[in-house]
């Protein structure tokens, strides 16, 4: 149950191009079922190209990713994505969002109401279902594409940067809720973040990724007991430990940019 | 225009206003409506005012420009309409006039509708299927400037006069620029709803149809209601000079009649039907497309 094995991926934007751009370059790891694993790195690393190949948007140029033993080639209910942008569908209210992929495999209308109510009530929305998207704030409308995923019966969830737009209160309250949604199903979670503090909170594993092209620098496990304090020790410690990690990568990143402007300029 | 999808913004949710605060809206509606009836009085009242009072002086020639209540007290007497035998098409009731507007509109709608339709099912098709848009988009684009007026003497040389000839102008007048509109809309839509559907399980039909489709109404419906007074000008010209039938034409008959009051009295309704088309456009735009906002309209 949601194992996903990510063997040597490249991906070069424009190959045939003379803009021809490296974005991944060989990676590899694997997602063990039922984990949180949490990618990050600075931004240009990849990251969400990463994530969207392994939702099957994007395919690599070279190498290969398996789930649960078979070859990703494109998109699948196993496998679901929530986007940085609340993507519900503005002409469909809150309970038609949820009950949109049942929609699409045909199933009756009764059914996909029932069902589609029942994960409603698991993100506390069931009060809104008869709402539509611009009448619900930024985290509402997260939890309902949450729940559009879940009701689908997916068993990995695909995370880009979900809390990115979301004011700090707000996002705080989300990763909360995450965890404790999380922790009651046997689901993998695969979240993409630039944030530090949101990764030792949230993960596993991580997985630290280096710029331009994104390789991966590190796979580091934290072992602490949920729910994390954010001002313990180990918190903290974890905490400097990816700040020393990316800083040398954000700095040598940074550094490269520089001089790619500074060369522009001169052109 | 708007013709990108903005992402929902969060906006505050209207909950349930006290009743005061209510009350208080309701009062500044009434208010503010008053005012708005209030300067459309004014305006009207002005305009029509100077009109009458210049014929009251005698500074023009009221044969050819007849004061406002002179031909608007044309309506009672409907025989003038009826006497060249070619101003309108009695199709029943005795109130001539309205049979015009009622052929018009006719013309003007069944245009619109069938413009409408094939556009966005040409529209569709050429995005669907790669090869159906590259050998017909070029010359789309080339037939698209082409203004529906000039259109009229191919309409009538092909259909003959009467109503097939003017549903022809409307329907060929829209259905390139929609068409091309279609086409640019469908190529707009925010990459995240076709992605999200995607991961959801949606095949390419059911992107199209349950997705695109929906993403696009909102900016065709627009583009509908800027092409609806362009076919609106179409057929009154059509009518004028040659459909010999309808709102047009009785401008034209009180022209080659000589009858003043009944040129203009054809013109104040013309004027009128138009805006009131347009006021129902976009009640029924604010209807059909609850979940834009009134000011992405």
């Amino acid at each position: 149950m949601g194992q996903i094995i990510c063997d040597h991926l490249s991906k070069i934007w424009n190959p045939d191009s003379a803009d021809a751009n490296l974005a991944i370059d060989e990676v590899s790891f694997t997602v063990h079922p039922g984990e949180f694993l949490v990618i990050i790195g600075p931004s240009g690393c990849g990251k969400s190209t990463l994530l969207s190949m392994m939702a099957g948007l994007d395919m690599p140029t070279s190498g290969a990713m398996i789930h649960n033993g078979e070859p990703i080639t494109g998109p699948s209910t196993d496998r679901s994505m929530i986007f940085q942008q609340a993507s519900l569908f503005p002409w469909l209210s809150v309970l038609d969002n949820v009950a949109f992929g049942l929609d699409l495999q045909g199933i009756s209308k009764q059914e996909r109401t029932e069902r589609a109510k029942q994960y409603l009530q698991q993100v506390g929305l069931l009060k809104s279902a008869t709402r539509y998207p611009h009448q619900l704030s930024g985290g509402m409308q997260q939890r309902a594409c949450i729940a559009r995923a879940l009701c689908l019966g997916t068993d990995v969830l695909l995370m880009d940067e979900p809390f990115a737009a979301l004011d700090v209160q707000t996002r705080h309250q989300m990763q909360k809720f995450l965890l404790e949604l999380w922790e009651g199903t046997n689901k993998t979670v695969v979240f993409v973040t630039h944030h530090i503090d949101e990764a030792v909170y949230l993960a596993d594993r991580v997985l630290i990724l280096t710029a331009n092209p994104g390789r991966v620098l590190e796979m580091i496990p934290i072992e602490m007991e949920r729910p994390r304090d954010m001002m313990s020790k180990g918190f903290e410690y974890h905490r400097n430990l990816f700040v020393e990690h990316l800083r040398s990568e954000v700095v040598r990143a940074f550094e490269e940019q520089e001089l790619a402007e500074m060369l522009d300029t001169r052109v | 225009m708007t013709t990108k999808m903005p992402p929902p913004a969060s906006r505050p949710v209207r909950s349930a206003a006290p009743a005061p605060g209510r009350q208080a809206a309701r009062t500044r509606w009434a208010k503010n409506a008053a005012q708005s009836v209030m300067w459309w009085c004014i305006s009207l009242g002005l305009f029509i005012g100077i009109w009458e009072l210049i014929t009251v002086l005698g500074w023009t020639n009221t044969i050819i420009l007849p004061p406002p209540h002179e031909f608007f007290a044309e309506i009672a007497n409907q025989d003038q309409f009826l006497a060249p035998r070619i101003g309108v098409e009695r199709t029943g009731g005795n109130f001539v006039l309205l049979t015009a507007i009622v052929a018009t509109l006719k013309r003007v709608l069944i245009g619109l509708v069938m413009g409408f339709v094939a556009a966005l099912g040409v529209g569709g098709l050429a995005c669907y299927f790669d090869l159906f848009g590259k050998l017909t988009l070029p010359v789309i684009t080339l037939l698209a400037p082409i203004a529906p007026i000039a259109w009229i003497p191919f309409a009538i040389m092909a259909f003959g006069i009467g109503d097939s000839a003017a549903i022809f102008v409307v329907f060929i007048g829209i259905f390139f620029l929609l068409t091309l509109a279609t086409v640019n809309a469908i190529r707009n839509v925010n990459q995240l709803y076709i992605n999200t559907a995607r991961v959801l399980g949606a095949s390419r039909r059911q992107v199209m149809f349950k997705v695109i489709l929906p993403a696009i109404i909102p900016d065709l419906f627009f583009i509908l209601r800027i092409n609806f007074f362009a076919a609106w000008m179409a057929v009154l010209a059509a009518e004028m000079v040659g459909v010999n039938t309808g709102l047009g034409a009785i401008v034209m008959v009180g022209r080659q009649m000589f009858n003043a009051k009944l040129m203009f009295l054809g013109m104040a309704v013309i004027g009128l039907v138009g805006y009131l088309l347009d006021v129902v456009f976009r009640q029924l735009q604010n209807r059909v497309l609850w979940w834009k906002g009134a000011s992405q309209l």
